[in-house]
């Protein structure tokens, strides 16, 4: 019978099923100093071990300043939280790559550098953006504390069978155009809660011309449409970002997985729940104007004026903005470059060539945290560091940072901030900061101009 | 984890369209090391001021209102895969969301802490507002066993989907965990025959 990949790899990983609901089995879990330290606690209370060391990492991530990561944290409930991490990954023998280790970083942008991420597999997080694995042909979605527990403790979850969806883009991507335009305008089209029960496979030429660092900010935001996860069937490009990675099979191991990997697509027949097509001319710079991932619009787009709608209004109200405006040309005042959607070295790349030879604006200031160690370490050796600093930007250290507003990067209230992040909830990036999500080189752009600008007449 | 059968409440209105986790829980409020506390920050940015006073438009401050039930806008919980907003919501004194449309990751994980999601159809969720507008001690009567809410003192009785799993788990108060450790073998089983690269 046809499958979709979807369901090859969740049949692939079902131990039992109770009530209709699956044990599924759990191939790599990843854990953070946010949404672990409970978990273990009940692992303590129960007076049991972690089931599978080898298949859990841990990284201090979510809550670590962004600078001076080499002195002792000093706000101290972040400080004792990562500590707690220490010290729960030395009691439960959990691999962990703390603050300051040449490998640490965002927990999204560690996996698939690492080569921990790999196609076929099953991963969770207690992380919504977990989704983001899904780039390599992998089931990979968010959970909460309690399955994180689960996870710890047996190495399965117990879940529903999520219905698919599947996204075909197809044709090519004007100039100035990128993956997180795509995703963005897909949200915009099925709205904020218009992906929930899903589990999408992203599919087409357009997907296929991408960069595995680019797919993977597409299967980042996957959730922000409500869906449980995305994923993308692995090919070519997949296998040359894998090859010599260090947690990758080698010889003979290499060969045996590929063949396995060359199983893992949708069968030409196979169903879905849900059809949704896309075209890639269709698709320009995007920006969002309000306070959901799905309110976004085309750059030379107006706010759309839609009445009677309470939360669309307050949601405007909130940020400061008006039906039937446009954005182009709105002034900003913080640049937020950064966050495991946007902070791979393709990403930096793409800022540094634009700002190259360039100042960033009086009026605004603007931050750039690299996804990883791995990714900072990189834009050193490829000189992009000095191109940020002449610019006038601030260089910083790995973390999170100003995407969740959890240490100290924050957004004043009532500023604007563009940012490459994923979420531009009331309060995200601090309370009352006004959140207007857009790609890499849209937010260089914003930082020369101090506005928001159109990339495509700025760039040949 | 707590069981939960029947509930009779009076209900709080919140008729917001898509609540995020950010709005339900701040991050900057998720560096606790335990279970315990959240509450107090539940809907920390709507409920004070920056100054550290109350809001006083916001229902939650409003003291007509009360009770065990929380009604809100469609697409409740969206967001982030943080428990600590099912937390907020419990330790708050909440046992039961009800609203039109729920975030997947926070449905589970309400679930898994004795929080009940109770999703009628758009229009049972207007009438749910209606009847607290019209009177705000209303009550409402929550039969798990048989999957109703019912709007007291009148003629309105809706029925919602849970899953029969998770039904027996609320009912007796398991956790997911439970049954899960009791199927250890059976995982190390599925792992010996499993194909690893
Ligand atoms: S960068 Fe933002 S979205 Fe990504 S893991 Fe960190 S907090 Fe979550």
């Amino acid at each position: 019978m046809s499958k979709t990949l979807f369901d090859k790899l969740w049949d692939a990983h079902i131990v039992d099923s109770i009530d209709g609901v699956d044990v599924i089995y759990i191939d790599q879990h990843f854990i953070h100093e946010v949404t672990s330290p409970q978990a273990f606690d009940g692992l303590k209370k129960r007076g049991i071990s972690v089931f599978r060391t080898q298949k859990t990492l841990a990284t201090a991530d979510h809550n670590v300043p962004t600078i001076n990561q080499h002195l002792p944290i000093i706000e101290p409930m972040s400080r004792a939280q990562v500590k707690k991490l220490t010290d729960n990954c030395r009691e439960f023998d959990v691999e962990l790559y703390e603050l300051g280790h040449e490998k640490n970083g965002i927990v999204h942008i560690i996996g698939p550098e690492l080569g921990i991420t790999k196609p076929g597999m099953t991963i969770v997080c207690g992380d919504s953006h977990t989704s983001t694995h899904g780039a390599f042909g992998s089931i990979a979605f968010g959970i909460g504390t309690s399955q994180v527990e689960q996870t710890l403790a047996t190495q399965c979850i117990l879940m529903n069978r999520p219905n698919t969806m599947r996204i075909t883009i197809e044709g090519e991507l004007s100039k100035g155009v990128f993956a997180k335009d795509i995703i963005l305008y897909i949200i915009s089209k099925l709205t904020a809660a218009g992906g929930t029960g899903y589990f999408i496979e992203y599919a087409g030429s357009t997907i296929r011309s991408l960069s595995m660092e680019a797919r993977m900010t597409i299967c980042n935001m996957s959730i922000e449409m409500g869906a449980r996860g995305g994923l993308i069937a692995p090919d070519e490009v997949t296998y040359a970002y894998l090859k010599g990675k260090e947690r990758v099979p080698k010889g003979d191991n290499w060969d045996n997985a590929k063949s396995y990997w060359q199983t893992l697509f949708s069968d030409t027949n196979a169903m879905f729940d849900r059809e949704e097509k896309f075209y890639a001319k269709d698709i320009s710079p995007m920006v969002t104007f309000g306070t959901n991932p799905g309110m976004g619009i085309k750059i030379d787009d107006l706010i759309p004026e839609i009445n009677n709608v309470a939360s669309f209004d307050k949601s405007l109200a909130y940020m400061g903005l008006k039906k039937g405006e446009s954005l182009l040309g709105q002034k900003i005042q913080h640049v937020f470059i950064g966050s495991c959607t946007n902070a791979r070295i393709e990403d930096l790349r793409i800022v540094a060539e634009y700002v190259s030879g360039k100042k960033k604006s009086n009026e605004v200031s603007v931050m750039i945290v690299p996804g990883s160690k791995q990714v900072e370490a990189q834009a050193k050796q490829e000189g992009l560091d000095k191109i940020f600093i002449e610019a006038g930007f601030e260089l910083r250290e790995p973390g999170c940072s100003a995407c969740l507003g959890m240490n100290e990067d924050k957004i004043p209230s009532g500023e604007y901030c563009i940012s490459t992040s994923n979420r531009n909830f009331e309060g995200r990036q601090g309370p009352g900061a006004r959140t207007i999500l857009a790609s890499p080189l849209m937010a260089a752009a914003a930082a020369v101009s101090g506005k928001i600008e159109d990339v495509r007449l700025l760039i040949d | 984890m707590k069981k939960l059968t029947k509930i009779r409440s009076t209900a709080i209105p919140l008729p917001i369209e898509d609540v995020d986790t950010d709005q339900i829980i701040p991050a900057r409020f998720l560096k606790a090391l335990t279970r315990e506390g959240f509450g107090e920050n539940l809907f920390r940015d709507w409920r004070y001021n920056s100054d550290g006073s109350e809001v006083k438009d916001f229902v939650l401050n409003n003291r007509m209102y009360s009770g065990e039930i929380l009604v809100a806008g469609n697409n409740f919980g969206c967001g982030s895969s943080r428990e600590h907003a099912a937390w907020s919501l419990d330790d708050y004194g909440f046992r039961i969301v009800i609203s039109s449309f729920f975030a997947d990751i926070f449905k589970g994980n309400a679930l898994n802490n004795g929080l009940l999601p109770i999703q009628i159809t758009p229009d049972e969720l207007q009438q749910v507002f209606k009847a607290i507008e019209e009177n705000v001690k209303v009550e409402f009567q929550v039969n798990l066993e048989n999957q109703t809410l019912e709007i007291v003192g009148s003629d309105k009785l809706f029925s919602f989907e849970v899953s029969t799993y998770k039904k027996m788990c609320l009912l007796n108060g398991y956790d997911d965990i439970d049954y899960l450790l009791s199927q250890r073998d059976r995982i190390e089983e599925f792992e010996s025959q499993q194909l690893i690269y």
